[in-house]
């Protein structure tokens, strides 16, 4: 094996050896980066253009020629709507319940994830015996596929489960969870936070760690109360890192999909169909497939997309400065 | 048993170890189990419940050891059959293998006279069970199912994407680290830019892209898209950042090619960095959904993702396959947490990616 790659590395060699007599040392780093660009501008630029083209061209042809141009026809059918706040008023429902479906995913899974994070970083950062241990425990799940974490609780969720052996052996009725709306989006939410608290909780116990030991220690020494450090000393100096914690959480959540989908399907009804979901099955599972639909409401995506991300750089760099 | 207490209780840094645990320290411990219980519980429920055979996966309430019935075989029947313990009637305290079982009668055998059928209610019989591994869960995904080729493709995606990934992203923060060229803010910029472009934005033209390429429905679909990616281009820069230029000028000075230079020096003391991107890389890749379920739509392209997502659709009543493959499914990436946690923790808080 070992071999073998020395020996690929050696013919590589040839070529690059040839280029950098051609071009001389400094150009060459452009045949360096060569195969690296043209990958990002195949599969990341040249969509990204396209992504608008699709958006106003209408038909079920993939190809760009077949295509039809319809302006922002597409735009048009995803945003009218009598009553923005009634998604049956509007002409694409389905678009507008994902929209609603997401920002309340999005508010309830950020809140809780990032809360549960917080306060499992704090509980790992006190004087406990066996850190390591319990913060691999957190971590756990991160590493799962979505669709083993959807199937695990869908497992225990199922009728004749382990949730409803559970309610029953306390002696209320069993509950269909996946088939009563309200439940399925409360346990859409709890296994995506079950899936991604331990990365935000990582995140936090580093920021936590860099906090000086000496601060808590004049705090202690002023008979300061636990309550009263927490507000005054760790959370405005654990801020930076919330930020980022917030914003890249935000990022994740919005494009939920794998684990949610795995899960629910979407359902009951459209229950738990969130924004990529509905991109995925204009774009690509239903019939006729409408390209130019779910590109639109992916550039719409994309807009809230590049805000967030803006406001990430903005974290970072102020986390880096301060 | 007083004195474990006293050491399980005992409070790191209060000196005399008179003091016991505070009760926020017992909050705290109390939470961190509660914790284990819910991040652990559920996968092994799910590992147990993947031992366990149909009949008794469809019992409720479920019992956590898989338990199986035990079955005897007898002269002048083809299948074994199960046996029964019989606890009440004239018969009572005796061993039974069921025949039939005909609605709240199951027709029975003793087991020293396996011809004359005895009829005996159902409710004056329990089961003889014996805690068993069912492992035929297993052995069944690789008899009935396609398991191997899906295997094999998530392998084969995982290793080839991870090794392209590597290549293409370390040439480029090479280039970007240690070559001062015009335009390199430029492309800095750019790949700061790609940050902002992820997959599940660009469905649809990608589609198209890897489409017109012949791609669709070919594994290739799927690794050639991601193998350029953003965090891994600056996780290797910030890194390669750090290794002193003289080394590059010493080797410049021995006639060594830029290509050698790049494969000899660059890449072995990178190693570190290196290790955890091909971690998170083997991660992501082992992990990928949207795209393959999008490029790969016939059976045999499946990756194991797809042909978990798919069967469980299908096989509604089929759990004891479906668990078993799930367990699979999960198995490399647990084995790699086993051994590599500490630099999957730290790898992963550096780069914010997941």
């Amino acid at each position: 094996m070992a071999r073998m790659i020395s020996y690929c590395m050696r013919i590589i060699e040839i070529p690059m050896l040839y280029l950098q007599k051609r071009l001389g040392i400094s150009r060459l780093a452009w045949v360096f980066l060569l195969p690296n660009l043209l990958l990002f501008g195949l599969f990341a630029f040249l969509p990204v253009v396209l992504n608008f083209v699709y958006a106003m061209t209408g038909s079920d042809q993939i190809l760009l020629q077949d295509r039809t141009f319809v302006g922002m026809g597409n735009y048009q059918t995803l945003t009218s709507c009598e009553d923005f706040l009634d998604p049956n008023s509007c002409r694409d429902d389905l678009f507008w319940r994902a929209v609603y479906n997401t920002i309340w995913f999005v508010l309830l899974q950020v809140g809780f994830m990032v809360g549960f994070a917080l306060l499992t970083a704090l509980m790992l950062n006190s004087k406990i015996r066996a850190r390591g241990f319990f913060r691999s425990v957190f971590f756990f799940p991160v590493l799962l596929s979505p669709v083993v974490v959807a199937l695990i609780w869908k497992w225990i969720l199922q009728r004749e489960g382990l949730a409803n052996a559970a309610l029953e052996g306390m002696g209320f009725d069993t509950i269909n969870w996946l088939l009563d709306r309200h439940w399925a989006f409360f346990w859409s939410v709890f296994i995506s936070v079950w899936a991604h608290m331990g990365f935000y909780t990582l995140i936090l116990l580093a920021g936590l760690q860099a906090i000086p030991r000496d601060v808590y220690e004049a705090a202690s020494m002023d008979a300061a109360s636990p309550f009263r450090t927490f507000r005054r000393i760790t959370l405005p100096l654990l801020m930076p890192t919330m930020i980022v914690v917030l914003v890249l959480s935000l990022i994740k959540s919005v494009q939920t999909f794998d684990e949610v989908y795995a899960f629910t399907g979407g359902g009951p009804g459209s229950a738990t169909t969130l924004l990529i979901q509905y991109v995925y099955e204009t774009g690509f599972a239903g019939t006729p497939r409408l390209f130019g639909l779910a590109s639109a409401a992916s550039i719409l995506l994309a807009i809230v997309l590049v805000i967030l991300t803006f406001l990430q750089l903005w974290a970072s760099r102020r986390n880096v400065n301060g | 048993m007083a004195k474990a207490f006293a050491f399980l209780t005992r409070t790191r840094g209060r000196g005399d170890g008179s003091q016991r645990l505070h009760w926020t320290d017992w909050f705290t411990y109390g939470y961190l189990f509660l914790g284990v219980l819910l991040m652990f519980g559920p996968v092994i429920w799910l590992v147990m419940s993947s031992f366990k055979t149909d009949a008794e996966l469809n019992n409720f309430p479920p019992r956590f050891l898989p338990y199986a019935q035990e079955t005897v075989m007898l002269d002048g029947y083809d299948k074994p059959l199960p046996l029964f313990n019989i606890t009440e009637g004239e018969l009572a305290g005796t061993q039974m293998a069921q025949v039939r079982r005909v609605g709240i009668v199951s027709q029975m055998v003793a087991l020293d006279a396996p011809d004359e059928i005895v009829k005996i209610k159902v409710k004056e019989r329990e089961p003889v069970e014996q805690l068993s591994l069912a492992w035929e869960n297993y052995t069944d995904l690789f008899e009935r199912f396609n398991f191997l080729q899906f295997l094999w493709n998530s392998t084969f995606i995982t290793i080839t994407a991870t090794i392209i990934m590597l290549l293409v992203n370390s040439m480029a923060a090479f280039a970007l680290s240690k070559y001062e060229f015009r335009g390199r803010t430029v492309v800095l910029a750019m790949i700061i830019g790609t940050l902002m472009i992820p997959q599940t934005v660009v469905l649809v033209p990608l589609f198209l892209v890897v489409r017109e390429m012949g791609m669709i429905n070919s594994l290739w679909g799927v690794i050639i898209p991601g193998a350029a990616t953003p965090t891994g281009v600056f996780l290797l820069r910030q890194y390669m950042l750090t290794i002193p230029d003289e080394i590059l000028d010493a080797a410049r000075m021995d006639k060594a090619s830029e290509w050698k230079i790049y494969w000899r020096i660059i890449l072995p003391l990178s190693a570190p960095a290196i290790a955890v991107l091909a971690i998170l890389a083997i991660m992501w890749r082992w992990n990928d959904f949207l795209w393959p379920l999008i490029v790969l739509s016939r059976t045999e392209n499946f990756t194991l993702q797809l042909a978990l997502n798919s069967f469980q659709g299908e096989m509604q009543t089929q759990w004891s396959s479906l668990l078993a493959m799930t367990v699979l499914t999960l198995l490399p990436i647990a084995v790699v947490f086993a051994f590599l946690q500490k630099y999957i923790a730290t790898g992963i808080a550096s780069t914010g990616g997941k």
